[in-house]
């Protein structure tokens, strides 16, 4: 057989696997050794919440789905090309997600009777009971060829055989036209205190590059050149490391050291721990006993001077209420990250969803507004945290930051950006004053309080959850409540006066007005580019910023004939939009599945308007 | 500088029920606080005082310091950013039983545990006062209150037992009236490294009066008390002729010229002993049985929480090679495009 070699614009492949299988870092070496090699990335790493569910079943399948191009890449591919099972269940569980005719790469070994009958398979043939006869099957004994291939390398079986991603790598490698230099360095790097495993897993990898390429099973091979992207250095990023970095960053150009109380919670936890690797940057992280300290701790270190920030997710929120309302009466600067997961309770804590925006805007006792920010992309929330630093500070108040599972596990490469090109970050902290300090006289502008220390002679006061008046004494004056709780809220409603307006792409005004807010944004982007390529007047407005709006949101708004509101929840912003611009009419699409929108549900919706 | 009991004094009215033990207690602080400056060199804004809720934590707006009175229980986290935010603050955090021990009480034990240095004076009057006499996770079996009015099934925290049994390197008790001895306690407290838990029995005249009577009564104190004092024989009684010896693994109380028991038989109090078998005992003894013990019960020196972060932080800052944002934007696999 002839093989030929395909230049494509884009493709999609996912690897999917048992959950111990390694294909969570098989699909991260494939995105890196890509975007290295100069590819626009999208990344969506979709796993059980079981660290080890029963080993090959439906339950226990992990997938990692990598979108590569050499255009704009801004989802992680509804439907992938090219599909690796590394068992039955995995392709009993993700034949679904492959496009018709792509190509499946399975391990034969593993595609035995016993394996079939714990994927639930009913017959001994899965390729005509999943009806994929049409689709390219390949067929590689990837455990027997691993084995093979390391039988002299002195290592023992399970680590031969947990080898065996290495090989399927490598074979992808090949049908990708990728180099090998770039995993070869890694495995160097990784194995760096352990060198005798260096050269076998290299060896393993070269092999599955070398039987793809000899099995003549694959008859076309991609070419996907790098990406005409902006010129600068690059690098590959995902969200909650971003977000970590970004808070650094807010910590850097304040001058405050950053406070991290966070308690592990999943899709959450790699913030704290990126957090924790950097003390060398002056970062402070605790490991609280729960939610409530990791909130609580950070309050007390706001009021201490530092840059506090708590991270966290729905549920942790629903813990963290009491004492957010707490940040907001005492009007302390505090950053708190909500990375968004299915809910309610437990729900399924692996997968994504934006169900958690009521709870940001509303989920206080009393009146207790707060800022709320989102981040749209795994690079953004780099920005979306050093801005929610910067506002919480500035400000003197809380910020809530939502990110989201798919963004935060998700990665893109990001044009490293010069911090020189940030804005400062000026809290309004004194030092002295003359005559008796009242803690909350505000500044006229924007409404913020002063920071003042303990530790410095003269400012002597107390703050607490009891209402107060301005110098800073308990009240339940009824007029001095209602007047403290005006200016609390306004002081958040200001903040409009800082933030950017809202753009919209596509059409400036016309027949439809596709609205978005957070991690949604790929999908709604190129399902717009679509749009618009078909002719279809349609603009998008991607919302950053949810309390306050931007200042021209009622003037965007206005423009369009028709509105449609797209969440991956019951509707909770369109909800708000009802209640913020009530004079217009807002239709809805909505998804509660605890995955991503896909590009054409958004197109197919739009086109029924 | 010198300063007065007055200088700690806010303007603030104190709105405690007349005849509460809490304002003993206050009066207890305001007086040691200007000891404590003088023997540790500090100065009044370095003093910050917490509190979480109940009648006690209103404590932070009648003093004239920094202040915070956060929410329910979790003062002992917000005394925790506080200080290692900045370790050269000094924390008193103020806690009642209702508050420490109950909605507050894993955060309770978990600072105890990482030994921050901060001072928790635990105002234990075994009922919920602010919310107007519920019982409190230090009530007796059987008390009956508003929400036990057939008397409460179950058994009470003893506060000691819990500090101990989380490793606490600083334990101590007394009594709201005994402000001499409360002063002692606190500079003592204050001189610590680490978390200081003080329990003071507190009265509470209106929902719980005279719960701590049967000991604490001026008539009967000396001979149902203990003070302990780190180096002196466990003597106690109106007479000085009771102590206190180890028999077998149990303590006992003795009669000193009875038996041929000689001062020299009584146990002297080692404080600062790591074996926290003997403190244990000593916390736990009940009266009538034994006298309450007062005073310092343990105080035992180990490295602070807050010095460890602090310490930690420097540490990894020498070494590190990323001493800048942009630095770390930079660090690992990066590609350029030309």
């Amino acid at each position: 057989m002839q093989h030929k070699i395909i230049d494509a614009q884009e493709v999609v492949i996912r690897f999917t696997g048992d959950s111990g299988d390694g294909m969570q870092l098989t699909g991260t070496l494939f995105a890196d050794a890509s975007a290295l090699y100069g590819n626009e990335i999208s990344t969506f790493p979709d796993y059980p919440a079981e660290i080890r569910a029963p080993q090959g079943t439906v339950a226990g399948v992990s997938g990692f789905q990598v979108h590569i191009g050499q255009t704009e890449v801004k989802t992680p591919g509804d439907y992938c090309d090219v599909l690796v099972a590394m068992n039955p269940a995995a392709l009993k569980a993700n034949a679904k997600w492959a496009k018709p005719g792509a190509s499946i790469i399975l391990d034969l070994d593993s595609f035995d009777e016993k394996g079939l009958e714990k994927a639930g398979f009913k017959t001994l043939d899965p390729i005509a009971e999943l009806k994929l006869e049409d689709y390219h099957v390949i067929w590689a004994p990837i455990t027997s060829l691993t084995k093979e291939s390391l039988k002299d390398s002195g290592l023992d079986n399970k680590a031969i055989i947990r080898s065996k991603n290495m090989f399927t790598l490598g074979m992808c490698y090949f049908m990708f036209n990728r180099p090998l230099h770039f995993t070869e360095a890694y495995l160097e790097k990784k194995f760096a205190k352990k060198p005798q495993l260096i050269e076998p897993n290299k060896k393993v990898l070269r092999d599955g590059y070398n039987y793809a390429h000899n099995i003549h099973a694959i008859p076309n091979t991609y070419r996907i050149e790098p990406a005409k992207q902006e010129l600068g250095i690059y690098r590959s990023i995902n969200g909650n490391q971003a977000t970590a970095w970004g808070l650094l960053a807010a910590s850097e150009k304040s001058g405050r050291p950053l406070f991290c109380g966070s308690y592990p919670i999943t899709p959450a936890t790699v913030i704290l721990e990126e957090l924790a690797i950097h003390k060398g940057l002056g970062a402070k992280t605790l490991q609280c006993e729960d939610e409530i300290a990791g909130i609580c701790t950070a309050i007390g270190a706001a009021y201490a001077g530092d840059f506090a920030v708590t991270t966290t997710s729905g549920p942790g929120l629903s813990l963290k209420s009491e004492a957010l309302g707490l940040a907001m009466i005492t009007e302390l600067p505090l950053v708190i990250v909500d990375v968004q997961r299915s809910g309610p309770s437990t729900g399924i804590p692996t997968k994504t969803e934006q169900t958690d925006l009521n709870q940001a805007l509303y989920g206080r006792n009393g009146e207790c507004p707060i800022m709320v920010m989102a981040a749209r992309s795994p690079a953004h929330c780099f920005d979306t945290a050093f801005y929610a630093g910067k506002y919480a500070m500035e400000h003197m108040m809380p910020v809530l930051m939502l990110s989201e599972g798919f963004i935060g596990n998700g990665s893109e490469p990001w044009k490293i950006p010069n911090m020189a090109d940030y804005p400062p970050i000026n809290p309004p902290i004194i030092d002295s004053c003359e005559g008796k300090f009242c803690p909350f006289e505000r500044d006229p502008e924007r409404f913020a309080r002063k920071w003042a220390f303990p530790g410095k002679a003269g400012l002597e006061h107390r703050v607490g959850g009891l209402e107060k008046n301005e110098a800073g004494a308990v009240s339940s004056d009824p007029l001095t409540h209602e007047k403290m709780v005006a200016a609390r809220a306004e002081k958040v409603a200001r903040v409009a006066n800082y933030i950017p307006e809202l753009e919209v792409m596509g059409e400036q005004q016309g027949e439809i007005l596709i609205i978005g807010w957070g991690g949604t944004y790929g999908h709604l982007y190129t399902a717009t580019k679509e749009l618009l390529s078909e002719g279809r007047s349609v603009g998008y407005a991607h919302f950053d910023y949810i309390n306050p709006l931007p200042k021209n949101t009622e003037d965007v708004l206005k423009r369009f004939k028709k509105i449609i509101v797209c969440e991956l929840n019951s509707g909770h912003f369109a909800n708000y939009l009802r209640a913020k611009c009530p004079q217009f009419k807002y239709e809805q699409l909505n998804k509660i599945q605890g995955q991503p929108f896909i590009v054409k549900e958004i197109i197919d919706a739009v086109k029924s308007l | 500088m010198k300063y007065t009991p007055q200088d700690f004094k806010s303007d603030q009215e104190v709105k405690w029920c007349p005849g509460c033990g809490d304002h003993a207690v206050l009066a207890s602080v305001v007086r040691a606080m200007p000891e404590v400056c003088e023997e540790l060199n500090y100065t009044k804004e370095r003093f910050v005082f917490v509190s979480g809720i109940g009648c006690s934590s209103r404590f932070p707006y009648y003093m004239n310091t920094f202040g915070f009175h956060g929410i329910h229980g979790r003062a002992t986290a917000l005394s925790t950013g506080i200080k290692v935010a900045n370790p050269t603050l000094t924390v008193w955090q103020i806690t009642g039983d209702g508050d420490a021990l109950a909605i507050g009480g894993n955060h309770f034990i978990h600072a105890i545990r990482r030994n921050i240095d901060i001072n928790i004076i635990l105002f234990n009057n075994r009922i919920y006062g602010l919310t107007k006499g519920q019982y409190s996770p230090t009530s007796k079996l059987g008390l009956v209150t508003k929400t036990s009015p057939y008397g409460t099934v179950e058994h009470p925290f003893n506060p000691g037992a819990l500090v101990l049994g989380a490793r606490g390197t600083f334990f101590a008790r007394s009594l709201d009236s005994e402000l001499k001895l409360n002063q002692e306690i606190m500079v003592q407290a204050a001189k610590h490294d680490g978390t200081s838990v003080i329990e003071m029995l507190v009265n509470c005249v209106i929902f719980n009066d005279g719960t701590h009577l049967e000991f604490s009564d001026r008539a009967v104190r000396e001979d149902r008390t203990i003070v302990l004092r780190h180096g002196q024989p466990m003597i106690f009684g109106k007479n000085k002729d009771k102590g206190l010896i180890l028999d077998g693994l149990r303590l006992k109380v003795v009669n000193i010229g009875e038996n041929g028991i000689t001062e020299k038989d009584i146990l002297v109090h080692d404080a600062h002993s790591d074996n926290i078998g003997i403190h244990s005992m000593l916390a736990d003894m009940k009266y009538p049985d034994y006298p309450v013990a007062l005073g310092v019960i343990r105080d035992v020196a180990d490295k602070t929480y807050d010095d460890n972060v602090r310490d930690q932080v420097i540490e990894v800052r020498e070494k590190a090679k990323i001493k800048t944002v942009d630095q770390l934007l930079h660090s690992g696999a990066t590609w350029e495009v030309k």
